[in-house]
C-alpha cells in the first residue's frame, strides 16, 4: 500500500461569494511527481495556499503529512517546503546568507548548515555566486536557488507554485533535474506549471477547471481518455469549457 | 533562541546595506538638531511697526526711539495718516500700527492722562498678541519713566508701586533652545522609529518574501521581536547621537542620571515600535503605512506639548494628548535633562509608557497572523 502524504476531501475556499476552490478530493503518495494544472485563475494557487497552511479552508478536510489544515497549520509548516509563484527570497541578502538564513529559522544545527549550504552551492554551481546578492542574479538561477532553499530543510512534501514561469528552456529542464533528484530521495513534489512539456515529466496530473478538478491520471491515461496525442491538446479540451478569464 | 539569533542576523545585515536609511538615521538627528532649535523660536522678532505721530514733540520721539531701540521692532513707515498706515497692514507690510494723538506731550503732563492708539493685524495671531503686549510693556516704562523725571516723588508714595522680581528656574536667561533641544529630539526619536517600524514589515510584504516566513515554522513572537530589537537598538544610536549634538553645538547636558534618561527611552521605543509594526501588521503597501503613520505622527508632534503646553489645550484635547506616547516623552526629557528629576519622579510616565508598550506590541503580536481566514 502506498502511503498518503496529501489527502483531501471537499475541500473549498470561498471569498464572499466566490467559491475559488469548490470540493476538489483527491490524495498524493509519498516520493510522487504531482502535476497540478489548470488555466489561471482556475484557483491553483488558492489550493495550494490551504495545503500549505498558509489559509484556512471554508469547508472540506485535508491532511498534509498526517496533520490537519485547520487546527495544526504549524505542524504542517514543519514539514512541508514552499516555493511561492513570486520570488520570496531576500533579494538584498547574498546567496549563502539566504541559504544559511532560510536553513537556520527550519533549525539546522551550524554543521548542518554549513555541508547544506556547500552541497547546495555546487549542484547549482554557484561557487561563484555566493558573495553575490541574490537581486543580481538572473531569474533562472534565483529559481533554482528559490528550489534548494525550498526543500533545504529535508521536507515531506515540496510545493512549487509555477518554479519554472518565464525561465529559459535549458534552465527549466535542469530545474526539472532538481525536481528528480528530490523525488528520489523521497520528497514528495507537488507542482503547477502552465507548459505541457512539463507535464509529462509528472507521475500523475490534475487539470483544474474552474475551482474543480475535471480530470486525475497519468499523461499517459489522460490522454487515451480524451482521446488526444498530446498532454497540451488534453488540457486545451478540458480548460476552454472555463467561464473564468484572467 | 537560535531562530532570534538568525532573525537578527537577517535584519542587521539588510539596515547595514541600505545605505540610505544608514544615512537618514545619523544625518537626520544631527541636521534638524543644528537647525530646528535656532529656527524655531518662540520669541517674536522683527514686528513690522507703522507709527503715526500726530504730536511730533520731544516726548512722542523718545517713545518711538525707545520702542525702535528695544530690538523687537522695525520701523516700517511713518505716516501723517491712520489710513496710509493703513494701507500698510493691508498689503501686510506692517504689523502694528501706533497713532499717537495731537497734544500728546501735553496732555500727559498737564492732565495726567493720555491714550494712545495700537491697531494690530491678527493675521498672524502669535506675532500680532505678542507684538502688542511688548508695545505696551514698553509704553508703561515709558510712562513710569516720565512720571519719576517729573514729579518729585512726595515721601509717601500716594500709589503702592509692586515691583516683580522674577527668577527662572532649570533655565535661567529663559534659553529658548535649552527648552526647545530636548522637544525636538524626543520629536526625531519618535519619527525614526515609528516610521522604520511601520515600513519594514510591509515591505516584506510587498517584496513577497513574508510568505516564505509564514509558511517556515516560525514563531510569530519570535518575528516580531527579530523586527523590534534591531529598531531599538537603532533607535538608542539616534538618541545618543542626538544627546550629543545637543552636547557639542548647545552645551546642553543632563542634569538627571543618564541611566534614568536611557531606560525611559528604552520603554519609550518599545511603545513607539510596537505602534509602527501594528500599523504595519494592518496595512499592505509602504504607501499606505506611510500616510497612516503620517496621520499619527502629525497629531503626536502638534499635541505632544512641544509647540503649545498641554494645560493651556481644550479638556478634549488634553485626553487626546493624554493617548500621545510622545507627551510624556518630551515630559521626561525635559524633566531629566533640564530640571535633574530622578527615578521617582519620572515613575508615573514611565509606567504608562509601559503600558503603551505593552499593549500595543501584543496587539500587533496578535493582528500579524501567519494563516489567513
Amino acid at each position: 500500500m502506498k502511503e498518503t502524504v496529501i489527502s483531501t476531501s471537499a475541500l473549498t475556499k470561498r471569498f464572499g461569494d466566490f467559491v475559488a476552490v469548490n470540493e476538489i478530493s483527491f490524495d498524493v503518495y509519498k516520493g510522487e511527481v504531482f502535476g497540478f494544472l489548470g488555466a489561471n485563475g482556475a484557483g491553483k494557487t488558492t489550493a495550494m495556499r490551504m495545503l500549505c497552511g498558509l489559509s484556512i479552508p471554508s469547508s472540506g478536510n485535508a491532511s498534509i503529512a498526517g496533520f490537519d489544515v485547520y487546527r495544526q497549520t504549524e505542524d504542517i509548516k514543519k514539514h512541508i517546503g514552499y516555493m511561492s509563484q513570486k520570488f520570496s527570497l531576500y533579494e538584498d541578502l547574498t546567496v549563502l546568507e539566504n541559504i544559511r538564513f532560510f536553513g537556520g529559522i527550519y533549525g539546522l544545527s551550524n554543521q548542518q548548515l554549513r555541508l547544506k549550504a556547500e552541497e547546495l552551492i555546487e549542484q547549482l554551481g554557484l561557487q561563484k555566486e555566493t558573495k553575490k546578492l541574490v537581486g543580481s542574479l538572473p531569474l533562472g538561477w534565483k529559481q533554482k536557488l528559490s528550489f534548494s532553499v525550498a526543500v533545504i530543510h529535508q521536507p515531506k512534501i515540496v510545493f512549487l507554485d509555477e518554479p519554472t514561469g518565464g525561465v529559459d528552456p535549458v534552465t527549466r529542464r535542469q530545474f526539472w533535474d532538481l525536481i528528480y533528484q528530490a523525488a528520489d530521495n523521497g520528497v514528495t513534489v507537488f507542482v503547477t506549471t502552465h507548459y505541457m512539456d512539463e507535464a509529462e515529466y509528472c507521475g500523475r496530473v490534475s487539470i483544474m477547471v474552474d475551482g474543480k478538478i475535471e480530470a486525475l491520471d497519468t499523461p499517459g491515461n489522460l490522454k487515451k481518455q480524451f482521446g488526444s496525442d498530446s498532454m497540451d491538446d488534453v488540457f486545451y479540451k478540458l480548460a476552454r469549457g472555463a467561464k473564468r478569464g484572467e | 533562541m537560535r531562530t532570534i539569533r538568525f532573525l537578527l542576523q537577517k535584519e542587521f545585515r539588510q539596515i547595514f546595506r541600505n545605505k540610505t536609511i544608514l544615512a537618514m538615521i545619523i544625518v537626520m538627528p544631527t541636521i534638524q538638531l543644528i537647525i530646528m532649535p535656532l529656527a524655531a523660536d518662540y520669541e517674536v522678532k522683527n514686528i513690522n511697526l507703522a507709527v503715526i505721530d500726530n504730536d511730533r514733540s520731544p516726548y512722542s520721539q523718545q517713545l518711538i526711539s525707545k520702542i525702535t531701540s528695544s530690538g523687537y521692532f522695525k520701523l516700517r513707515g511713518f505716516d501723517a495718516s491712520f489710513n496710509e498706515a493703513f494701507k500698510l497692514i493691508e498689503s501686510d507690510k506692517a504689523d502694528l500700527i501706533l497713532e499717537i494723538p495731537a497734544h500728546f506731550e501735553r496732555n500727559l503732563i498737564r492732565e495726567n492722562e493720555q491714550k494712545l492708539f495700537i491697531a494690530v493685524n491678527a493675521i498672524n495671531g502669535t506675532k500680532a498678541n505678542l507684538g502688542g503686549a511688548y508695545l505696551a510693556t514698553i509704553i508703561r516704562n515709558f510712562n513710569g519713566e516720565l512720571r519719576t523725571q517729573l514729579i518729585i516723588p512726595p515721601k509717601f508714595n500716594p500709589i503702592p508701586q509692586i515691583e516683580i522680581v522674577s527668577s527662572n528656574w532649570y533655565n535661567t536667561h529663559l534659553n529658548y533652545h535649552i527648552f526647545m533641544v530636548p522637544g525636538i529630539l524626543a520629536i526625531l526619536v519618535t519619527m525614526i522609529g515609528g516610521f522604520l517600524a511601520a515600513l519594514n514589515i510591509v515591505k516584506e510584504k510587498e517584496a513577497g518574501t513574508i510568505e516564505q516566513i509564514n509558511v517556515s515554522p516560525i514563531k510569530k513572537h519570535h518575528f516580531i521581536l527579530g523586527k523590534l530589537i534591531p529598531f531599538w537598538v537603532l533607535g538608542n544610536v539616534v538618541f545618543t547621537i542626538g544627546l550629543l549634538v545637543s552636547y557639542i553645538i548647545y552645551g546642553i547636558a543632563p542634569v538627571g542620571n543618564l541611566f534614568v534618561l536611557y531606560g525611559f527611552i528604552g520603554a519609550f521605543l518599545l511603545a513607539v515600535l510596537g505602534f509602527g509594526l501594528l500599523i504595519s501588521t494592518y496595512t499592505e503597501t509602504q504607501q499606505q503605512a506611510m500616510f497612516i503613520m503620517f496621520f499619527f505622527m502629525m497629531i503626536f508632534i502638534l499635541m505632544g506639548g512641544l509647540f503649545t503646553p498641554i494645560e493651556s489645550m481644550p479638556l478634549w484635547a488634553q485626553w487626546i494628548a493624554h493617548l500621545n506616547p510622545l507627551s510624556y516623552l518630551i515630559q521626561v526629557m525635559r524633566m531629566i535633562i533640564l530640571k535633574g528629576s530622578g527615578f521617582r519622579d519620572i515613575l508615573p510616565h514611565l509606567g504608562i509608557v509601559m503600558l503603551f508598550a505593552l499593549v500595543l506590541n501584543t496587539w500587533a503580536l496578535f493582528n500579524y497572523k501567519k494563516t489567513s481566514a
